[in-house]
């Protein structure tokens, strides 16, 4: 026998890759320099950044005024930092009384700390926290923010603005809206005609209007639909508009919810001799709810968004306090507006921009849920 | 064995349910119960407002629509004056609605697109950009994008004396976008004709060769057919009858044009900001309009020897607009919808015209925004009947 058949076959190691088609300039010459496309997209793409990124960060870092009064900001074309210092406490508050702004911090604060635990999903009594959040705590933040109890005077909501009135305008909508919007998807998959009509009837109605209508509803047409003597303030009737506006948006999230539950879950809630309320409530809804998480979250951002429409109606949020410290005469500089608007968008971006990634962590996390 | 029948035997079985236990008759109630608890809130409602009109003194009904209207509107598409009525400055609001909304639309609609596609980009640099972009404008509320571009850039722009000249006898300055005016001379009804002609004839066309393809599998270039016949015919017609449009170029006088026609800052900012804002919401719809074709359709297609071109043209995109189009028509009405902002910075569309000056004027809010709402929900109505159309016509039918 010959020893050389003996011996194990090896093969020769594999040579490496081109040097040209690995790491970072191989990456390169695949996204970036493929084809001569490729490459005229690129530079245009780089220059596009160029201009864009340079003119920002000249306008709004290198080339801006960090210190000093009106007057350093008369020329050039410039971020003027000064004002948004001279108003912070405006956009913010509004013209909430300074020695009660307190109470606004207060109400953040609690809210914040309340809704941390409940956003993380390892931390644990969720029902606890739940409950304090959608019960406690907003009668807590009523009576702080108002006032008129508890030795604590009162402050009136014309005084409300800036930060705290998007943020209530907000989240008094999508909460408030909840509930309705939950009854009006039921209403809207029930088997009885009349009430499935009337919701359709609601639903298409609140949907097929612009906001802006909502709210001058709300505000000339809602005083003379209420008996004489009643009224509301303005932040009420918008809050209501606001209110109703969303639930026909949420309606539809919920309805996207209950079309997604199989019906074997509703055929055994029959089969277990449920009766519709017991089906829903202990069935269908926590199911659905759960599904519908995302979407609720992004009809929440579209509220908050939509909310700077209330300064039509004459109502200071965020975007009106701005748009009104434009006209202070000791403000009155070429540069004032652009800064404002630039640390409006900033301010309402980062809220909505980390709400957005937070529902996509969500959306990825209730999916691996309902992998089959 | 004794079983517990008693109780069974004695009430139930046999016997029918008591009737506030039977389905039916409980759901019939219910029903009953609901429209009258809506009829009375609606009764207590109207009951309210009248009395709240009468002890106010507001008219009511809608013959002041008749009436002179008595404020003027710094743009408008039809003839109108502080001597017309309050009728014909509703038709003006609504006309300058359609406008922004059209012009909005087919902006939106162009870069949404480009946007979208260039998301999907191999380039890696040009797919961040086009994420960026959607990122920061979808996040950013409308109304302040509408603030930012009509007082943070066109009131910025240089006063009529050193306009910017972006294009050859188009200028633009703080006044607005001044563009040369077409006058219509005789002729040009040829040239409309000719270009119906051009747009029916490629419609039999279209079919033709749809026709021919599916019998002997021949393919005809229909598009770019088409698009020589509507763009050249009428061109020819027009050279024929003699160039019958004429230009009247904008002239500066003194510190303002003279001639020419001027797109007012209002309307550009609010058509600029609209299909800014609704391009990133279309772009994020064509994307995953695309990315909802299965990738085994491209496989199949490549498997059939059809080129990328081919396959994109023949089984991507009529797949994908399956998926695109109900959500971009939501997108369409959400636009119309959403040009009502322009309340805010005062260009007169509807909302403006009629909730804002006509409503302060008259007072009749219930009439007025009656007719507002009346006019958005039927935009809506029709283009949900048209949704209902095209999903009954082209949703895929499942096996």
């Amino acid at each position: 026998m010959n020893t050389e058949s003996q011996q194990v076959w090896q093969p020769i190691p594999e040579k490496p890759p081109p040097s040209l088609s690995i790491g970072p300039v191989g990456w390169a010459r695949k996204n970036l320099f493929s084809t001569p496309l490729d490459i005229a997209l690129t530079v245009l793409g780089l220059y596009m950044i160029y201009v864009v990124a340079s003119a920002i960060l000249d306008w709004a870092v290198f080339n801006a005024v960090w210190r000093g009064t009106a007057d350093d900001c008369r020329e050039g074309s410039r971020a003027c930092w000064p004002f948004i210092q001279a108003k912070w406490g405006q956009l913010i508050y509004g013209r909430y009384p300074l020695e009660e702004r307190w109470r606004v911090d207060a109400t953040m604060i609690i809210g914040v700390l309340a809704m941390i635990p409940m956003l993380i999903p390892a931390v644990p009594f969720k029902k606890v926290n739940a409950i304090f959040l959608f019960v406690v705590y907003p009668v807590i933040a009523f009576f702080l923010l108002l006032g008129g109890r508890f030795s604590l005077p009162l402050v009136e909501t014309p005084l409300w603005g800036g930060l705290l009135v998007t943020l209530v305008t907000s989240i008094v909508g999508i909460v408030g809206s909840l509930p309705l919007g939950i009854l009006l998807a039921l209403g809207r998959r029930s088997d009885m005609p009349v009430v499935r009509m009337l919701s359709i009837g609601f639903i298409e109605f609140w949907r097929g209007i612009p906001l802006i209508t909502v709210l001058f509803m709300a505000s000339v047409m809602l005083p003379l639909f209420l008996p004489e003597g009643v009224t509301l303030d303005k932040l009420l009737r918008c809050l209501v508009g606001i209110a109703l506006f969303s639930a026909a948006y949420l309606a539809e999230v919920v309805r996207g919810g209950l079309q997604a539950i199989p019906r074997g879950q509703y055929e055994a809630a029959n089969a277990l001799g449920l009766g519709y309320w017991r089906t829903m409530l202990l069935i269908i809804l926590p199911q659905a709810l759960r599904l519908v998480i995302p979407g609720i979250v992004n009809s929440f951002i579209a509220l908050l968004k939509d909310t700077t429409l209330v300064l039509i109606v004459g109502l200071f949020d965020l975007l009106g306090i701005i748009q009104l410290s434009f006209t202070d005469p000791n403000w009155s500089t070429p540069n004032t507006a652009n800064t404002g608007y630039f640390t409006a968008a900033v301010m309402f971006w980062c809220l909505c921009f980390s709400i957005s990634r937070y529902s996509q962590f969500m959306e990825r996390r209730l999916q691996t849920g309902h992998k089959r | 064995m004794a079983l517990p029948t008693s109780s069974t035997e004695d009430s139930g079985a046999g016997r029918l349910l008591s009737w506030w236990r039977n389905p039916e008759i409980r759901g019939v109630f219910f029903q009953i119960l609901t429209l009258l608890i809506v009829i009375w809130v609606g009764w207590t409602v109207a009951d309210n407002t009248i009395q709240n009109l009468n002890r106010l003194n507001i008219a009511s009904g809608y013959d002041f629509l008749e009436d002179t209207a008595g404020f003027s509107i710094n743009f408008s598409l039809v003839d109108y004056s502080e001597e017309s009525s309050y009728g014909r400055a509703l038709l003006v609001g609504f006309l300058n609605t359609v406008l922004c909304a059209g012009l909005g639309i087919v902006l939106a609609t162009v870069l949404g697109f480009i946007v979208g596609i260039a998301r999907l980009s191999n380039n890696w640099i040009i797919a961040r950009l086009a994420t960026v972009y959607v990122e920061i404008i979808r996040n950013v509320p409308l109304l302040l994008q509408i603030f930012f571009w009509y007082i943070g850039v066109l009131r910025a722009l240089p006063n009529p004396r050193d306009s910017l000249e972006p294009i050859p006898n188009v200028f633009l300055n703080s006044r607005g976008l001044i563009v040369p005016t077409p006058i219509l001379q005789s002729g040009t009804g040829f040239v409309f004709a000719a270009f119906v002609l051009a747009c029916v004839g490629s419609f039999f066309l279209w079919r033709w060769a749809r026709l021919r393809q599916q019998q002997t599998g021949q393919q005809f270039p229909v598009f770019w057919t088409s698009m020589a016949m509507i763009v050249l015919l009428p061109l020819a017609v027009f050279f024929l009858a003699g160039s019958p449009v004429s230009l009247v170029l904008p002239e500066l006088k003194g510190f303002n044009f003279a001639t020419g026609s001027t797109l007012v800052p209002e309307l550009v900012a609010l058509v600029l900001a609209l299909s800014i804002y609704t391009a990133s919401f279309i772009a994020e719809i064509v994307r995953s309009g695309i990315q909802a074709v299965n990738w085994g359709q491209t496989e199949a297609a490549s498997s059939l020897g059809l080129h990328r071109g081919q396959t994109l043209r023949l089984v991507i995109i009529p797949q994908a607009m399956r998926v695109i189009i109900p959500p971009l028509t939501n997108q369409y009405l959400n636009l119309t919808k959403n040009s009502s902002l322009a309340a805010a910075i005062a260009y007169p569309e509807l909302v403006s015209v009629f909730a804002g000056v006509v409503l302060n004027q008259t007072g009749q809010a219930v009439e007025v925004l009656s007719i507002v709402i009346a006019i958005y929900l039927s935009l809506s109505i029709v283009t949900s009947v048209f949704m209902n159309w095209y999903n009954a016509k082209f949703a895929l039918v499942e096996r």
